[in-house]
Formats: structure tokens, C-alpha cells, sequence
């Protein structure tokens, strides 16, 4: 009886970690309602702006067809499409998430399509002067966040730094390359390694610092259409979008290499 | 004078048991997925440990922080009359409802480097950043409202009449205070403690805003957890059943206390 009251906090303890991921559970799937059909694209967050533009057209050009974008991190997105999340198309931002699905899960062989590489990020007008990575690597007074190595950005920025022959020693090792970025926009930080695609996204807000070793890691982006999707020729059709020079020119805007 | 108990309506239960099945399924969903195998080399690896001692020694230094500034915020709250007094309960119980994700931003923009105070005192906002500190501060502000809810309820259920008793027999208020309103809403503060305490053991969204991820300073077993998924989902759910059991432990210990 005297327990009682206390059972709530057993539940807190849990409920804290679930609620933090609230803002990108797999709902998207839902029909319009507007008696059209509905695709749903699952794509990588860093593919916001340039899908969101891709979104338009490819409505513009099929009327009464509405695609609904499920953007999140490629990880979160592999393991909803595993669970059976009801998605047509799905692009991640690295191969080795694209690979955790079987054959019998896509509809299609995946295709690259763009590509993504690592600049530093530092603050408006590059205060600290860093010309390189040598200048945030360890042992300079210069406060760096990275990702962490276990999701794609951090596995970039290891390379990287491998690549360059400096070690790195940042201060955060984030969960996503939005975090890496917004520890530098609020100034926390000094400078973050982030995707080239970001520092453009970011405008005004960071000024980029170009990484020759970058070069070497090259984050290339896979698109698949999936064999759950009951629309395989609209899905077709979206993947065949994405691919076309209208595509490329899209995503080339947004700072992606061509694949 | 025995009063034979008011039984409650059977069909209370079917609602109460939905709820309980609701609430434990997806316990007992984590525990079938747990791969006891290697269940304790996953729990036992470095980051794990190192995790693990960060999440109990920050949620104890908040729960800390909670009761130090807790208590005399629901004293006031619960003893006292002024103008606007609902309106800032209300304010003071805002964590509660903002996402906390949102709750490490508003921390961000008053201790951040760039903040309202961190700019003002730049040696503070530079030694908060990244630092254990930080986690602390994530911590208390998400869980201080439970122990603030909690002990004011407690103290409104006791009522002032043996305060009034101790006062017109010549205590002081400080006497008063501590002898006689405190322990009558000593299970209250205990309780909300545990709360506290649960809560900030459970914290993401705010820690992981405002004080980064990093081993052994900054990351926590919640974003050691969310980190683990990426990469190993059998390791984040072994992680996430140690903090289920953590939390179990901890409450239990407290109730046990509470009832002897």
C-alpha cells in the first residue's frame, strides 16, 4: 500500500528516455484522407531542404498524388522500415544503414545518388582563425564538438582525422551532425565537423572551413524503393526523379556531390 | 468502533488491470528482447560503467539540488499568500509540460556561453559548458517540479493546526519549521525525492541539448542508450533494463525506509 505512490516514478525513470524521441516516431504513414494516393518517403535528415524541394515537383507533376517526407536519422529510419513501417521509398545518408535491409525488403537495388563530405564548422567570420584541421585538433585551445563514432558523421570525422594524421579530442561527441551543429550556432562551441550540405544550410549562421583530407571520406547516399510498398511504380518513379539531372541540379544546390 | 471497509465497485478493476497490462507489457517486451548471452559483457564494458556511475552521481547531486531549493519553494507555495501566487505555480511546473529537449535550449540561452547570464559572467559560461555541471543543471531543472508538486501536496494534506499549537506554545517559526511541519510532511518530501531522483535518471532530451555527449563527463546512460542503438541495439537494451532496475531499486529501498 505504502508503495503506491511511488509507482510513478518507476515509470518516470523509463518514460524520460521514450519521450525524447517523440518528435520522430514513425507515424507518417497515415493516409491523406483526401481520397488521392499517398507516398511515403523515408529520407535522412540531412535530406530536408533538397527532398522538401523534391517533394513539390514530383506533386506538381503527379496530380492527386501526395507524398508525405518521414524525415530522421538513417539508424531510426532502417529500424522503423525492419519493424514494418508502412514506406514506399527510403534514402539514408551512408551504405552501411541501406545494408542492414535484406534483399527481400527493397524493391529495388539501392542506387547512390548523391554524396556528402565533412568541412569544419567554426563561428561567423572564423574568429579563431583555423585554416585546417591541425587547428582543432588536440592540444589547441579551440573547443571542438564531432559526432560520435558510432553513427555516420563521427565515423566520417575519424577518418578524416586519420586521413589528416592529427587526433582529435572534442569536447562532444554528438548524437547527430544537427546536434554538432547547433552547439556551434549557440556559440557553446567553437567549431564542429559537420557535412558541407549543413554549413550551406546554416547560411549566415557558421562560416565553413573547406578539409582537403575530406576528400578521402566520402559520404556516398543510397536511395532504394521497398518491396512493402504497394505503389512499386510510383516509388519507381520517385527514385527515378531523385537520380534525374532535375534531381541532381536540387541536390547540387543543397551542397551534395554527385554520386 | 471497527467500520467494516467501503468496498469498491468490481468494475473498477477491468480499467485498473487495461492500465497495469498497458503500462507493463512494454516492460516485459524489453525484458524478452534481452540477449542474456552476453547481457554482462554488455553492461559490464567500460562505457557502460562509466555511464552508469555518471547517471547515479548526477541524479543524486540533483535530487540533492531539488530538496535544497525544493523545500522552501513549496513552503512558500503552500504557507504563504501573495498576488500572482497562481500564476507562478503555474511557471514553476512548466518543466513538467515542456519538451525537454525544449527545456535544454531555454538552459542553453541562459548559461550558454552566449546566454543572458553566461554572457554576463563569461568564466561561468565557459566553466558549464560540457561539464559534469551542466548535466546537473539538465537534471534539476526537469525534476525539480515533482519534488516541488509533491511535498506541497503533502503539506496542504497536513494542514497548520499543530504549527498553530506550537506557535501559541512559544516555538519560533525556525522551531516550528523544523520539529513540527517538516517531519508531518516528511513522506511527502521522501516520495518526492524518489521522483526527483527517478526522473533525472531518466533524462535525455535537456542533458543531451545542453551538455553534449561525452564519456565519463557528460553522457549519461540515457544517451549512452540512444548512442548504443545506432550501433548495437542488444547493448542499448541491456543498458535500458539496468536503468529499469536501477530505478526499481531505488525506489524500492526508499518506500522500505519510508515504511519502517
Amino acid at each position: 500500500m505504502r508503495l503506491l505512490p511511488l509507482l510513478p516514478a518507476v515509470l518516470l525513470a523509463a518514460s524520460g528516455l521514450a519521450a525524447c524521441g517523440g518528435d520522430d516516431d514513425g507515424s507518417g504513414a497515415g493516409a491523406g484522407g483526401t481520397g488521392g494516393t499517398t507516398l511515403v518517403v523515408f529520407a535522412a535528415a540531412s535530406l530536408t531542404d533538397s527532398f522538401g524541394q523534391l517533394e513539390q515537383d514530383f506533386e506538381a507533376s503527379h496530380e492527386g498524388v501526395d507524398v508525405q517526407l518521414q524525415l530522421g536519422g538513417s539508424s531510426d529510419l532502417v529500424t522503423q522500415v525492419q519493424n514494418g513501417a508502412d514506406a514506399d521509398v527510403l534514402a539514408t545518408a551512408d551504405e552501411a544503414n541501406m545494408d542492414k535491409l535484406s534483399a527481400d525488403e527493397l524493391g529495388a537495388e539501392p542506387q547512390v545518388f548523391a554524396t556528402n563530405t565533412l568541412e569544419i564548422a567554426t563561428q561567423p567570420g572564423n574568429p579563431d582563425g583555423i585554416a585546417g584541421l591541425a587547428d582543432v585538433a588536440e592540444g589547441s585551445d579551440v573547443d571542438l564538438v564531432t559526432c560520435a563514432p558510432e553513427v555516420p558523421c563521427g565515423a566520417a570525422a575519424q577518418g578524416v582525422a586519420e586521413a589528416a594524421g592529427v587526433a582529435l579530442d572534442p569536447v562532444s561527441e554528438e548524437q547527430s551532425v544537427t546536434d554538432v551543429l547547433g552547439k556551434v550556432t549557440s556559440g557553446q562551441a567553437d567549431a564542429g565537423l559537420v557535412y558541407r550540405t549543413d554549413v550551406i544550410a546554416a547560411g549566415d549562421e557558421v562560416t565553413g572551413v573547406e578539409v582537403p583530407e575530406a576528400a578521402d571520406v566520402v559520404n556516398r547516399y543510397p536511395i532504394a524503393p521497398l518491396a512493402s510498398s504497394d505503389q512499386a511504380e510510383l516509388a519507381a518513379e520517385f527514385v527515378a526523379l531523385v537520380l534525374s539531372d532535375e534531381g541532381q541540379q536540387v541536390l547540387a544546390d543543397a551542397g551534395f556531390g554527385a554520386p | 468502533m471497527s467500520t467494516r471497509p467501503v468496498g469498491l465497485p468490481r468494475w473498477v478493476v477491468v480499467p485498473a488491470a487495461l492500465g497495469a497490462v498497458f503500462v507493463l507489457l512494454p516492460l516485459v517486451a524489453v525484458v524478452a528482447q534481452v540477449d542474456w548471452s552476453s547481457f554482462g559483457a554488455l553492461i559490464t564494458s567500460e562505457s557502460s560503467r562509466a555511464a552508469l556511475a555518471l547517471s547515479l552521481r548526477t541524479s543524486a547531486a540533483s535530487t540533492a539540488a531539488c530538496v535544497v531549493v525544493g523545500v522552501p519553494m513549496a513552503l512558500v507555495l503552500a504557507r504563504t499568500r501573495f498576488p500572482g501566487q497562481g500564476v507562478l505555480r503555474s511557471l514553476v511546473l512548466l518543466p513538467l509540460v515542456l519538451p525537454p529537449v525544449v527545456g535544454g535550449l531555454a538552459l542553453l540561452y541562459t548559461f550558454g556561453r552566449r546566454g543572458l547570464v553566461g554572457e554576463t559572467f563569461p568564466v561561468l559560461g565557459e566553466e558549464i559548458a560540457f561539464s559534469t555541471l551542466a548535466v546537473v543543471m539538465a537534471q534539476t531543472f526537469v525534476a525539480l517540479p515533482f519534488l516541488v508538486v509533491s511535498l506541497e501536496g503533502a503539506l496542504r494534506t497536513a494542514g497548520e493546526r499543530y504549527e498553530v499549537v506550537a506557535a501559541s506554545l512559544g516555538a519560533r517559526p525556525t522551531t516550528v519549521l523544523l520539529r513540527v511541519t517538516l517531519p508531518l510532511a516528511l513522506p511527502g518530501l521522501l516520495s518526492g525525492a524518489v521522483l526527483a531522483f527517478a526522473r533525472s535518471l531518466g533524462e535525455f532530451g535537456a542533458t543531451i541539448t545542453f551538455a553534449g555527449s561525452r564519456e565519463g563527463v557528460t553522457r549519461t546512460l540515457p544517451l549512452e542508450i540512444y548512442l548504443q542503438r545506432e550501433t548495437d541495439p542488444d547493448a542499448a537494451i541491456a543498458l535500458a533494463l539496468v536503468l529499469v532496475v536501477v530505478a526499481v531499486l531505488v525506489i524500492g529501498l526508499a518506500g522500505q525506509r519510508r515504511a519502517a
